[in-house]
This record gives structure tokens, C-alpha cells and sequence, in this order.
């Protein structure tokens, strides 16, 4: 293999993890809210920019991005607790059709708030690190440090989602509310506030991904800046398994590694095409998802 | 003590329990007998809250129980061993035990060494799945679960349900153990009404959601017209 064509594989794979990791936190906050709520949320993209702009936008000429990124991520946490209680509880127990509509519907007010609050032209927000890549030998070696910084970040917000669910009280109460809500109950779990928690962390984590998104250099902030990162990870959610917090960080992180790789060596316009022939697929082999356990649940 | 009085609870037009009243006793087992649909399960699940009632009252001490949360109940000392048994299979013997000890005043490392020396198979498979459980090792860990919380009344829906006569019996003379030994208030539902009987002092006959006896356990046993018309249990 000539250093070429090395060199090019090596710049796939860390931009392919660039993007998968983000592909895989979206999917994640889309897993918490699927096995908390059993809901698919469709404005899982729309909350979290929505979050992002009263942070990043509303506080923009005061402060620096670290508060801008905490001001945002609480304004996340806000969104997501404030959307379960008012909009997603009179939605349980409905029909499945029922949240679909509503939550499609409540990423398009979002959406339409957004823009004619601030606009659809991209705010370009303040980033932390260089979007420039590093060199090495004089060439580009297709890692920046803004990428170190998503990938770092992104492991380090699955790390504590991991440890919150496997090691504390609150993550037993959260996964014993969303597997058997009405024995959690008999045990004195307030599966209410637990349902609630569930969208806060998951739009909290969302928030994390706008914010990401929206301060690198290229994309800037824009009331559709989510739309495409959200159909990506929605697939990877499919792909891994609804009810897998794993599978979607896997099935994030394979997928934007394959999709850079099609992207770079076949077409651009044949990336959508893959991701949607890869669901196809791994629905075709197993319709939860390829680290789904199986529907049949014991209680 | 749990004293239910004129309990009314209804399904849309079907009515489950029609002006029921009884009172379990502090430190006692009150066995709650009857067919299939005589609203025996409806009846724990509307002192734990999970049921609302048309009319009536429950009191537990001097808490009214009407209108609570399930987890507020729960809070207040009521524990409850739903049909089923109600282990949530996803999780690891010991999992489903913290989960119970949530709300325990006591440390949770106690807590389980108790729950370990009382039901010593647990502790053998306390990293285990609750999946893989047999029939009477999830009636163990489920009563495990409800015990660590240390509650003062017990409800038990149909513990029996499915298990072998001599888990049954074992599992009946570790109940009838527990009440004797804590102090508990039980009040157990149960369709194997022999077995039922044998460990209780009280017991409440319903009849299509009515209350037919209501009475000591001893005379119930003794009453044949009973035994034949309600519990089945032929000579």
C-alpha cells in the first residue's frame, strides 16, 4: 500500500470518528428518551438548538464560550424538563401515532421560532480550538484540535452517562423506571421526576452536540443546523438498538467512519443513500437493532 | 394496622369491590381468599395506590391511604409483592435489591446481609440476571425486595402462583416466620386456600368483589358451608 493511499485511509478513519462520535451522542439522547419514555423523539435535533441559541446567542457579547457552552447546556436541561412536563406527559399511554405527530409538529415550531427570533443566516459562534488541521511532514493530517476536542468531549459525556446509569442510585431509579414504571412505584421510585430527568439528560446531552456543531468554524449556528446530524444519528439509533445506549454510540461511531470513507472514495452524494442502505439492512437482519435484547420482557 | 372500610373500586361499569371492609391487624397475617374475579388483587392494589377508589377509605395508622401515590405508600411502610412477582428481569439479583433498599432508613451493605442470610440463594447469585431466576428464587428476591425496605405491612398477591407444593410450603413457613419474628402485618391473597390458611390468623372470603367471611382463621377452616361454596375445598 503506497503512503498515499495509507495516509488517506488514516484521514478517513479520524474524520469518519469526528463525525461518528457526534452521529453517536445524538443517537445516545435519542436512546434515553426511547428507554425512559418509550417516545422517538423527532425534535430531538430542534430542542437542543433551540438551547443553544438562547446560550450561545442571547449571552454572546458578555461572556466567553465555556459560560456560553454552560449557559447553553442548563438552557438544554430547562428545555427538555420543561417539554415532558407540559407537551410529552399528556402523551403517554396515547397512541404510537400520537407523539409522532406532535413531536414532528414541535420540531417545526421550533424551527420557525428560531428563525424568525434570529434569523436562518449562520451566527458564527466563538470556538475554543483551531479547526485548522495539524501537519505532520509538512502535510495535513486531517485531525484539528477542535476535532480532538469534539472527540474528548464526546467520550468524556458517554463516560458519565455510563457511570450515572451502572453506578448510582439515580441511574438504577431511572432505568428501573423505564423498564417496570409500575413496580418502581410499589418500591417508592418517583417514576414521574424520573421520566422528567430523562429528557433533561437527554436534551441536556443534545445541547452538548448543538453546541459542538455549531462552534466549529464551518457550520455556525442555523435554526436547521441539527436537521442532518439528527437524521444521521436517528439511523445509528436504528442501527444499534432503541433501548442500547452502546449500540448507538457503536453503530454512531462505525457509521461516520463508513460514510467518510464513501464519501472520500466514492461520491458525496452517495453518503445518504449509504446510511439509508445500512438501516435497511441491519433492519432486515434484526428489526431492534443489531444490540437490541430481545422484545419479550419478563417482569 | 391496615383497616379498610366500605372499599368500593370499579373498572369502567364493572364494579371489582363492592363496600369491602376488614382490618389486618399489626403483627398478624390476614389471608384475603377467593375465585378467580372476586377482586382479591384489585383489593392490594388499592391499598397500594395503583387502584383508585370509587368510595371508602383505607387507613394505615393514622395515615389515610385514599387518594395516595403508589411511591408515597411505599414511603409510609406499605410494601407490595405484586401478581407475578413483579422482579424486574433486566437486572442483577443484587440491583433488584438495591433498588428496594431505596428507601430503607437502614445501610444498604445490613440491609443485604440480612436479605443474603434470610434467603441464602440469593447470595450465591446475587451477580446474576433475574432472568435467570426459577419460579421460586424470583418469589424469594421479589419478597427480598420488599423486605429490605423494612415495611410494617406486607402485601402478598398469590406468592404461590406457580411453584412447586414444596417451594409453596417453604415459602409459606418463611412468610409465616417473617410476620412472627418483625412484627410485620401481612395481608396475603391467595387461590390455594389451604396453604393460605394454615399460616394466617385471620381471613376475608370475597365473592364477586364482595366480603362473605370475615372471621379467624380457625373458624373459617371449621366452617364446611365455606370451605365448600367459596374455596373449593373439598373433603
Amino acid at each position: 500500500m503506497d503512503a498515499f493511499l495509507t495516509s488517506r485511509i488514516i484521514s478517513d478513519v479520524l474524520e469518519g470518528l469526528t463525525n461518528g462520535v457526534i452521529y453517536g451522542l445524538v443517537a445516545l439522547s435519542l436512546v434515553l428518551i426511547w428507554r425512559s419514555t418509550g417516545i422517538l423523539n423527532f425534535a430531538q435535533g430542534a430542542m437542543p438548538m433551540f438551547a443553544t441559541y438562547i446560550g450561545m446567542v442571547v449571552f454572546a457579547h458578555k461572556l466567553n464560550f465555556w459560560f456560553l457552552a454552560a449557559i447553553a447546556i442548563v438552557a438544554g436541561f430547562a428545555v427538555g424538563g420543561i417539554t415532558e412536563r407540559v407537551l410529552v406527559r399528556h402523551l403517554y399511554g396515547k397512541p404510537e401515532l400520537n407523539p409522532i405527530v406532535v413531536m414532528v409538529g414541535f420540531l417545526i415550531v421550533l424551527e420557525g421560532v428560531a428563525a424568525a427570533i434570529w434569523s436562518t443566516t449562520p451566527r458564527g459562534l466563538p470556538s475554543p480550538f483551531s479547526p485548522i488541521d495539524w501537519h505532520l511532514g509538512g502535510q495535513p493530517f486531517a485531525l484539528s484540535p477542535f476535532a480532538v476536542y469534539e472527540i474528548v468531549t464526546a467520550l468524556i459525556v458517554m463516560t458519565l452517562v455510563a457511570c450515572l446509569f451502572r453506578f448510582t442510585k439515580l441511574g438504577l431509579q431511572l432505568r428501573a423506571s423505564a423498564i417496570a414504571p409500575e413496580v418502581s412505584r410499589l418500591l417508592g421510585v418517583r417514576v414521574g421526576r424520573m421520566l422528567t430527568l430523562g429528557w433533561i439528560l437527554a436534551t441536556g446531552v443534545g445541547t452538548i452536540v448543538a453546541v459542538l456543531v455549531s462552534s466549529n468554524f464551518f457550520t455556525g449556528l442555523t435554526p436547521q443546523v441539527m436537521d442532518g446530524i439528527f437524521a444521521f444519528g436517528f439511523i445509528a439509533a436504528a442501527v444499534g438498538g432503541l433501548d442500547s445506549p452502546v449500540g448507538a454510540i457503536v453503530a454512531g461511531v462505525s457509521m461516520g467512519i463508513i460514510l467518510q470513507f464513501v464519501g472520500d472514495f466514492l461520491n458525496s452524494n452517495a453518503i445518504i443513500v449509504t446510511a439509508l442502505i445500512i438501516l435497511i439492512i441491519s433492519l432486515m437482519i434484526r428489526p431492534n437493532g443489531l444490540f437490541a435484547k430481545s422484545t419479550a420482557r419478563r417482569v | 394496622m391496615i383497616e379498610v372500610e366500605e372499599l368500593s373500586v370499579s373498572y369502567g361499569a364493572v364494579q371489582a369491590l363492592r363496600d369491602v371492609s376488614f382490618l389486618a391487624e399489626t403483627g398478624k397475617i390476614t389471608a384475603v381468599l377467593g375465585a378467580n374475579g372476586a377482586g382479591k388483587t384489585t383489593l392490594l392494589r388499592t391499598i397500594s395506590g395503583l387502584k383508585e377508589s370509587v368510595k371508602g377509605n383505607i387507613t394505615f395508622d393514622d395515615h389515610s391511604l385514599i387518594h395516595k401515590k403508589p411511591e408515597n405508600i411505599a414511603r409510609l411502610g406499605v410494601g407490595h409483592v405484586p401478581e407475578g412477582r413483579g422482579v424486574i428481569s433486566e437486572f442483577t439479583v443484587e440491583e433488584n435489591l438495591r433498588l428496594g433498599a431505596m428507601m430503607a432508613k437502614v445501610d444498604l451493605a445490613a440491609g443485604l446481609d440480612e436479605q443474603y442470610a434470610q434467603f441464602p440463594v440469593l447470595g450465591e447469585r446475587r451477580k446474576q440476571h433475574a432472568a435467570k431466576l426459577s419460579g421460586g428464587e424470583r418469589q424469594m428476591l421479589a419478597m427480598a425486595r420488599a423486605l429490605i425496605a423494612q415495611p410494617s405491612v406486607l402485601l402478598l398477591d398469590e406468592p404461590s402462583l406457580g411453584l412447586a407444593p414444596l417451594v409453596t410450603a417453604q415459602l409459606m413457613h418463611t412468610i409465616h416466620d417473617l410476620c412472627a419474628s418483625k412484627g410485620l402485618t401481612v395481608i396475603l391473597v391467595e387461590q390455594n386456600a389451604s396453604t393460605a390458611l394454615r399460616i394466617s390468623d385471620h381471613a376475608v372470603i370475597l365473592y364477586l368483589g364482595r366480603v362473605v367471611a370475615n372471621d379467624v382463621a380457625t373458624n373459617v377452616i371449621a366452617d364446611e358451608n365455606l370451605r365448600q361454596y367459596y374455596l373449593g375445598m373439598v373433603e
